[in-house]
């Protein structure tokens, strides 16, 4: 059955994205990533010597500071600050420079729905821009339930607040683009990117329609991977007086 | 990594505590290769959980639970306020949760838990989304007069699965809040009543009621569980959360259906089948969960 979203898309159709890189000058990786009107610039500061008091110094740590676009610093900015510090920490190989801290620092410039997944998208470009090492990349989506259990995916503000019973941030890897045949690439028969490194809900829903936001979410990932590393791809290397 | 030889060669010589320490992530391996956990729980059992009810006698609704070590004590006191214009028939509830430095060596005056503020965003969110309270129902006097619930949780013993054994505190403390009983004095504002000069003062009282309870519809229970390799484990200690460090956290109300399901990152990926497993036990959590709440309950108002 079809969903009138009030901009026209279809239930599976994303906003325009947009992802520029390096776009600050001082900060030693930077990306402003958009989807439709929600924007979020993402700068990235790091290696730095030394870790903080909690921190395992045998392994790097990862620093998040989020900033929202009016107010202060309270608990929903710390807990985007945990999921996104979690996130990252899973992405990035912390065994290479130990006893370091990277710092991420987020700035929320609109909101305008599926803020978080629009943050992660835009730390791990702003990671990749400042040369971290990272293992994998992290595709992240908002999926929407309507109350006739179908999804749709990206809602805006208007959507998430007004029109869904839940939805859902999801995070997944990127697509590998391999040489090798696919067989290898499976993990218990669901291929590896199927793999949930992040979920965080809103709202209730039968665990069935949960189960079938993540096939919608696996699709959308794709859409995303692919998005990402044409745009990675395209860029003209970084800047070499940048030093570290 | 050459310490998995060294500690080998060790493993015999060196007494369990010490071994315990030095090589955690070995230690708890070597527990799951037999299907076991350090204090002897299968994979798949959560710890004892326990509740009492009415543990703060000045608080309008309190409870403490325990699951295992980790204790939590929640209480609720009630204040009249003017609601919002968008929602004149509403009252309010305001959830804080706070981890003093009794709960645990990590948490010092000036060093405030990182993760307190998430579990109290979470709870106000699983609260309010899953609709156990009917906000309608603190309502006094539309739009002039509603109810605010100011809920406080307090961690006394922090051993694993604080938002599990928060959510259950909250939960129980809302079973046990009895709505004062109030009136409207001659200056037209809300006082309470206490039974000694109920009768002298009732000039114009409209809003005169006797104590009441809510009515919880859809109560949410949580079991958190660890992701390590292939391995599910169920309900946490605090030593098992620091050396396996997925968590995922799935919050089942009384009729199954998913309030939240909540994994904030860490190395090991859930597939599909893995949250399955997950929610599964949860369920079988739930129904634990909701008879040790009826029996408290039912122990509280024989008395």
């Amino acid at each position: 059955m079809e969903i009138d979203r009030p901009d026209g898309r279809t239930r599976n159709q994303l906003r325009p994205l947009a992802c520029s890189r390096n776009i600050l000058n001082r900060a030693h990786g930077s990306a402003r990533w958009s989807q439709g009107d929600t924007i979020v610039l993402a700068a990235v500061y790091g290696p730095k010597t030394g870790t903080r008091k909690n921190e395992n110094p045998e392994k790097a740590s990862i620093e998040v500071i989020w900033k929202p676009r009016t107010g202060q610093v309270g608990k929903a900015e710390k807990e985007y600050e945990m999921i996104l510090k979690r996130t990252l920490q899973s992405i990035c190989v912390l065994t290479i420079n130990q006893n370091t801290t990277t710092t991420v620092i987020l700035q929320v410039v609109n909101d305008d729905g599926s803020l978080l997944p629009c943050a992660i998208n835009a730390a791990c470009a702003a990671l990749v821009d400042a040369g971290i090492p990272v293992r994998h990349l992290a595709v992240a989506i908002c999926c929407a339930m309507a109350g006739s259990g179908s999804v749709i995916l990206d809602p805006t503000k208007l959507e998430e607040q007004q029109k869904m019973e839940a939805f859902s941030y999801l995070v997944f890897h990127n697509s590998v683009l391999s040489m090798l045949p696919e067989g290898s690439l499976h993990v218990d028969g669901e291929p590896m990117e199927h793999g949930i490194i992040t979920s965080v809900t809103h709202g209730v829903i039968s665990v069935d329609d949960y189960l079938y936001c993540l096939e919608r979410g696996h699709a959308a990932s794709a859409k995303i991977s692919d998005f990402l590393r044409r745009s990675l791809q395209s860029h003209a290397p970084s800047d070499p007086s940048k030093a570290a | 990594m050459g310490s998995s030889g060294a500690s080998g060669d060790l493993e015999g010589e060196m007494e369990v505590d010490a071994f315990r320490r030095l090589f955690p992530l070995r230690f708890h391996e070597r527990h799951l290769l037999e299907s076991i956990r350090p204090d002897a729980r299968p994979l798949g059992r959560a710890r004892e959980s326990t509740v009492a009810l009415g543990a703060v006698s000045s608080a309008d609704g309190s409870a403490l639970a325990k699951i295992g070590h980790t204790t939590m004590l929640a209480a609720i006191k009630m204040e009249v306020m003017t609601p919002s214009s968008e929602s004149p028939d509403e009252g309010c509830v305001a959830i804080d949760f706070h981890m003093p430095p009794i709960c645990s060596p990590f948490v010092r005056p000036g060093r405030p838990a990182e993760v307190a503020p998430v579990i109290a965003k979470q709870l106000s969110d699983v609260i309010s989304s899953s609709g156990m309270i009917n906000l309608k129902e603190l309502s006094l006097t539309t739009g002039k007069a509603a109810w605010m619930a100011y809920l406080d949780i307090y961690c006394l013993d922090a051993d694993g699965a604080l938002f599990d054994a928060a959510l259950l505190s909250a939960v129980a403390a809302f079973s046990h809040l009895q709505i004062p009983a109030v009136s409207i004095n001659e200056d037209g504002r809300v006082v309470t009543v206490s039974r000694a000069d109920g009768d002298g003062k009732q000039a114009k009282d409209p809003v005169i009621k006797e104590k009441r309870k809510l009515t919880l519809s859809c109560v949410p229970f949580s079991l958190t569980c660890i992701l390590h390799q292939k391995y599910i484990l169920a309900d946490p200690t605090a030593e098992e959360e620091s050396v396996m460090e997925t968590l995922v956290t799935v919050v089942l109300d009384s009729s199954s259906r998913l309030v939240s399901l909540y994994k904030p990152g860490g190395p090991v990926l859930a597939y599909t089948s893995a949250v399955q497993d997950c929610i599964a036990l949860t369920r079988h959590r739930v129904k634990e969960l909701q008879k040790i709440l009826n029996e408290a309950v039912s122990d509280m108002e024989v008395d």
